[in-house]
């Protein structure tokens, strides 16, 4: 499988609709699917994510049921667009084969396989069957922060022997300061050649994701994640129409029609908002202490519940070294610390 | 007399908790090239051979149950072969022929069966727990999360990770009671490796008699310490209320942690520890039943 030809300088996807799913609790209804698709699909951008947030099958007791089946979700996002492909996240362990299907023949184009950065082997059977049903295909390797540049590589290679055309430095807690997230764009560029693009995908929990956004593209990665109003977990993710404003100044072509972007965030996507995500205490110590960035929801809720501090929960789960998909460690770690803290007091 | 076919890692420590069995004798060990867990199971008084199971068929005495520890695509060849000179299957692979079986839930229904498949490890670790609620009350769903030291997770774990959830999410239901199962399994690459990790949610109605669940789960964990020592709650089971998203129902949460016994796998290997310990449970009370119907 080779990669596809870019038709711009670089190659936006819009993930408002699926890593914004952790911000909008899975809570995300037909409408909003809608209005959202047809306002990015008219501001030019190429690729949009449409999935619970924790991908296919992600609807769940761990993460968070869905307001609305995605299945509903993907194919009126199909409809909307015109131009736009219609892109799923799998994260194999939770979403399977069987699920991939059924999102092609909801109308997905592409798929997105999601690992921790050290376990990319389990993402060829996805990829496979991805090929099989004639979809695009990408790689995600999360929490690329955890793993240094030269592995990395070597796990992005096992992706692109198994039939990805893009894997990602994907940094699922916004945690990779510049000259890490450089080095790894570097490492991954130089392995992978011309068999495939390399990607980008950002949180704003040190506010570097357009910062990172940028070198990305000098280190020769093609592929840029955003989100709408930054609507993703943690801190969110790198604001589509502010990486379209960045790129246009800097005179790279995204084919994205920045006026158009902002007006989609600000009328669009800005109303239904639950939460506008911002770098507050606890998305800050998830980018910090390298924690999920989904993570975020769950810890406040465990706290609440618990009567311990969100923050103090993420901290622990970054001692403890906990990934994505862990969801269910945080409510044993606010339990555990709700203990020390009643022995204690 | 009982036979392992499969001297990896798993058929290794299935031979080691079965030696101190006073049910079972381990009379033979079988691969099919020469290897380290040939050789040890030969130092320790086991006949073993590489010449697979046509040297096992021409033993005599014949074992009268089979662990098979090798691989799906092995024991569906294998499978018949055993079946045909009457030897009882044990399968922890992924081959699925026969009914699956818990120790604690089911397998009494299952004693003469001439097959029966091992799950899944998160299977092991958690069916336990839904069985436990919806012996108590109806589980319209029930969902487990397991996670794993990547050093315990093996490459025909990886190539096929589907067969995980698909098959630990259909036992969840059929073995389980759970009206609908769900199952995600997590990798985790940290050092120190982590012990394996399982959580259970149950949903349940908002009238449940919640202390009625406490005494099952509790006396269900007692149950599989039996044969799985290290398997421990992390803390009491935490209810959670009705919630319209749940459409009216509420939850039980149960965190377990499995530790391994360390018999050859090491102890952060509760997800392999728990097949083994399973498998030579289920030996042990087949073993046992032949000789009630002997006698």
């Amino acid at each position: 499988m080779s990669r596809p030809e870019l038709r711009h300088d670089v190659r936006i996807t819009d993930t408002t609709l699926r890593d914004g799913s952790h911000a909008m609790a899975h809570q995300f209804t037909e409408a909003q699917v809608r209005d959202t698709v047809r306002a990015l699909d008219a501001a030019g951008v190429e690729v949009i994510e449409v999935t619970h947030g924790d991908g296919l099958g992600g609807s769940s007791f761990n993460y968070g049921f869905s307001h609305t089946d995605e299945m509903t979700l993907i194919a009126a996002a199909r409809e909307e667009a015109s131009q736009a492909k219609i892109a799923v996240l799998l994260v194999p362990g939770i979403g399977t084969v069987e699920d991939l299907k059924r999102a092609r023949d909801a109308g997905a184009d592409m798929v997105r396989v999601a690992t921790h950065c050290t376990e990319a082997d389990v993402s060829p059977q996805h990829f496979a069957a991805a090929r099989d049903l004639g979809m695009e295909t990408v790689g995600f390797l999360m929490m690329a922060h955890r793993t240094p540049p030269e592995n990395l590589a070597k796990q992005a290679r096992i992706m692109v022997d198994a039939g990805c055309q893009a894997p990602y430095v994907t940094d699922s807690a916004g945690a990779l300061l510049m000259h890490e997230a450089k080095a790894r764009f570097e490492a991954l560029v130089a392995e992978v050649g011309d068999q495939a693009w390399v990607g980008y995908h950002g949180h704003q929990n040190l506010s570097l994701g357009v910062a990172n956004s940028v070198l990305a593209y000098e280190a020769g990665v093609r592929y840029i994640d955003g989100s709408l109003c930054a609507l993703g977990a943690g801190a969110g993710n790198t604001p589509t129409e502010l990486l379209a404003a960045v790129f246009d100044r800097l005179g790279i072509n995204t084919g994205l029609n920045v006026l158009a972007l902002l007006d989609a965030a600000e009328d669009v996507v800005h109303p239904y908002l639950q939460r506008w995500p911002k770098m507050d205490r606890n998305a800050i110590v998830q980018g910090w202490a390298g924690v999920y960035s989904s993570f975020l929801l769950h810890a406040e809720r465990a706290a609440e519940r618990y009567k311990v501090p969100a923050h103090q929960i993420l901290r622990r789960c970054g001692e403890l070294g906990y990934v994505g998909g862990q969801e269910d460690m945080i409510i044993d770690v606010a339990i555990q610390l709700a203990n020390t803290r009643t022995e204690s007091g | 007399m009982a036979a392992i076919v499969g001297p990896g890692n798993i058929g290794t420590d299935l031979l080691a908790k079965l030696r101190g069995s006073d049910a079972i004798e381990v009379g033979y060990m079988v691969g099919v090239v020469e290897s380290d867990g040939l050789a040890r199971a030969r130092n320790q008084g086991v006949a073993a051979s590489a010449e697979g199971v046509d040297w096992l068929l021409r033993q005599d005495p014949l074992p009268e149950i089979v662990f098979e520890a090798t691989s799906a695509a092995a024991h569906l060849v294998n499978a018949p072969r055993y079946a045909e000179a009457g030897i009882q299957a044990v399968d922890l692979t992924p081959a699925h022929l026969g009914p699956m079986v818990c120790p604690p839930v089911n397998l009494t229904d299952h004693l003469a069966a001439p097959n029966v498949s091992m799950i899944t490890c998160g299977g092991q670790a958690t069916i336990p727990m839904v069985h436990a609620v919806s012996r108590v009350t109806p589980v319209p769903y029930a969902e487990i999360v397991a996670s794993v030291a990547s050093r315990s997770a093996g490459p025909g774990t990886r190539a096929n990770i589907d067969e995980f959830t698909q098959t630990t999410a259909r036992a969840v239901e059929e073995v389980g009671g759970a009206e609908r199962g769900k199952a995600i399994i997590v990798l985790n690459p940290v050092e120190p490796p982590m012990i394996m990790r399982d959580t259970v949610f149950c949903m349940i109605g908002a009238e449940t008699d919640r202390g009625a669940i406490i005494r099952s789960i509790h006396e269900m964990v007692a149950q599989v310490q039996g044969y799985v020592p290290g398997y421990t709650l992390r803390a009491e089971p935490q209810f959670d209320e009705p919630r319209p998203d749940w459409r009216g129902n509420a939850r039980v949460a149960v965190f377990l942690e499995v530790k391994g016994n360390g018999d050859y796998l090491p102890p952060y290997a509760g997800n392999l520890d728990i097949m083994t310990a399973a498998a030579a449970q289920v030996g042990e009370l087949i073993a046992g039943s032949k000789r009630e119907v002997a006698a």
